[in-house]
């Protein structure tokens, strides 16, 4: 029998058993910028005819806060493994580079969903929204988990030490998950930062996402779902590569 | 085999077989190299040049069935801060495939005293008690091939026996042992071979009581009725005081010309103490450490 349930049973625990703080606490940062936005922008910015701004803001909120916990989950648990030690405990197992990649991904995707529903749940009392295409929301929300959950594999497996790992969170994942358009159409943006918007590839996650919803997005949602589908190929090949060859994992 | 870390040389052209059955003894001085031997083992290092097996299992080519073979108990205090001591054994099954391990997992903390302590977080357990989890942890999938990495350091005499004890019981009901240790005392009580490393290079390789002889001798005190030595002892004197004389002799046969000697000068011997050779001795001569300085660097 494989190891790799226990492995994946391991990685939902080690969440959900200090979930105030991995569940709790993003839904709640989520819905003060709703709030915060709402209260300031509504009636005064809308991004498409008949959205309301708090309406539009919601999808990319749940978005955000999914990608942004996907990646905390895998990265944090392997770099502090990594740290603490413990990491040996898995290393000494005969798990195979793949079923290593499946759990740690999946408990990131699971992290990243439970969120994200939480964010849509924490908003849906004071925001209606409309449901317009699930299973392309759907699709968004499973394949940005599942690209974020192997970045955060990545990041953990190359970081040596906890602030390597911040770093790449604080200065790659925030500013691109942040400047992905979650709070505007990338339409309102003049020429050139469209354009470097279209090379953020978070962008294409939650425009697709909120296809999901409204049914609008600045961008075909099947070609948004091209282009995550291939940056997840890219980055777990990649990761794979590198828990096989024992990168930074064994000496 | 062949480990460099950068420039160092950790293990520099190692070669050695374990015999199934036996409990061996892996010891050296700090960076003599035990761990990367045991890491490469481990299939937690890889190594540059050599191969090693586990039960016939390749650790690079068929690393799956050799760490089914092999329970490691590392040398750092290592646990989960998220999970009690029963989580923390049954994830451990779980990883090695094995599901509803609870009859065994039990059996295991009872021997290892940990039952008490079963439903604690790692957290909240002793520098003890968490060193028995990770024996506990190293045995969840029943390894015919044990690697016990200084499993005694920072632990209480208590324990220490008990873990013996279980050890001994282990490698009787045919499980093979491979320890690392800086106890030589306890090296020389449990191992029936022993490989001495230095610099990455096996500098001894033989049974205990074949190193004991061939490397050391057996140390002579003697109380005199006087303050000094017949000419023509066959031994060296290793220090005096008064009439207080402590000899090495090459063994015991030179124990009875010695005596000749002393009753041929009208020399009386008013007491007199035999110490049998030990490893430290041996120690000693292979790696010229002191493992007294050693013992007080750790």
């Amino acid at each position: 029998m494989s190891g790799f349930p226990t492995l994946l049973a391991k990685e939902l625990l080690r969440f959900w058993k200090v979930s105030v703080q991995t569940v709790a606490a993003p839904v709640l940062t989520a819905a003060l910028f709703l709030v915060v936005f709402a209260s300031a922008f509504e009636g005064r910015v809308r991004v498409h005819q008949d959205i309301p701004y708090t309406a539009f803001l919601v999808p990319g909120l749940a978005m955000m806060s999914l990608l942004q916990n996907a990646f905390a989950n895998s990265s944090s648990s392997l770099v502090q493994s990594k740290m603490t030690g413990n990491i040996v405990f898995m290393l000494l197992a005969p798990l195979s580079a793949l079923e290593i990649f499946g759990a740690y991904v999946l408990a990131a995707m699971v992290r990243g969903l439970v969120v994200g529903v939480g964010v849509l749940a924490a908003t849906a009392w004071f925001v209606e929204l409309r449901l317009e295409a699930p299973p392309w929301a759907l699709a968004f929300a499973l394949l940005g988990g599942a690209l974020l959950g192997a970045l955060g594999l990545l990041a953990g497996i190359v970081s040596d030490k906890i602030d390597q790992m911040a770093a790449f969170q604080n200065f790659v994942i925030m500013p691109l998950t942040f400047l992905s358009g979650v709070f505007y159409s990338i339409a309102a943006l003049p020429p050139f930062w469209q354009a470097v918007s279209h090379a953020n590839p978070f962008f294409y996650l939650v425009d697709g996402f909120r296809y999901g919803f409204f049914g609008l997005s600045d961008f075909p949602p099947a070609a948004s779902l091209a282009v995550v589908a291939a940056s997840l190929a890219a980055v777990s090949w990649i990761t794979l590569a590198l828990l096989h060859s024992g990168y930074k994992l064994r000496h | 085999m062949v480990k460099r870390y950068g420039g160092l040389r950790a293990l520099d052209g190692v070669s050695l077989d374990v015999a199934q059955g036996e409990f061996f003894g892996l010891l050296g001085p700090n960076g003599a190299g035990k761990t990367s031997l045991i890491n490469v083992l481990a299939g937690l290092a890889r190594p540059q040049a050599g191969a090693a097996r586990v039960m016939g299992a390749d650790v690079v080519a068929d690393a799956r069935r050799a760490r089914r073979m092999l329970g490691v108990v590392p040398q750092e205090l290592v646990f989960d801060p998220f999970f009690t001591v029963r989580e923390t054994l049954r994830l451990q099954s779980g990883y090695y495939g094995i599901r509803r391990n609870d009859a065994w997992i039990d059996e295991i903390i009872a021997h290892l005293d940990l039952a008490s302590k079963a439903d604690e977080n790692m957290r909240a357990l002793s520098g003890g008690m968490k060193r028995r989890v990770l024996v506990a942890q190293a045995l969840v999938h029943k390894p015919p091939v044990i690697i016990l990495d200084e499993p005694t350091a920072g632990v209480d005499v208590e324990l220490r026996q008990g873990l013996w004890q279980f050890v001994r019981r282990l490698n009787r009901d045919g499980h093979t042992i491979v320890l690392t240790t800086h106890y030589l005392e306890e090296a020389e009580l449990h191992c029936n071979r022993i490989a001495m490393l230095k610099a990455g290079r096996i500098v001894a390789l033989d049974s205990t009581r074949n190193l004991l002889e061939t490397f050391s001798g057996v140390t002579l005190r003697m109380r005199l009725d006087r303050a000094e030595l017949p000419g023509g002892l066959p031994a060296r004197i290793l220090s005096r005081e008064g009439p207080l004389f402590v000899l090495k002799l090459e063994d015991y046969r030179q124990l009875e010309a010695a005596l000749a000697r002393l009753r041929e000068a009208g020399v009386q011997v008013i007491e007199m103490e035999l110490q049998p050779p030990d490893l430290e001795e041996v120690f000693l001569r292979l790696t010229g450490e002191d493992p007294g300085a050693l013992e007080a660097t750790r």
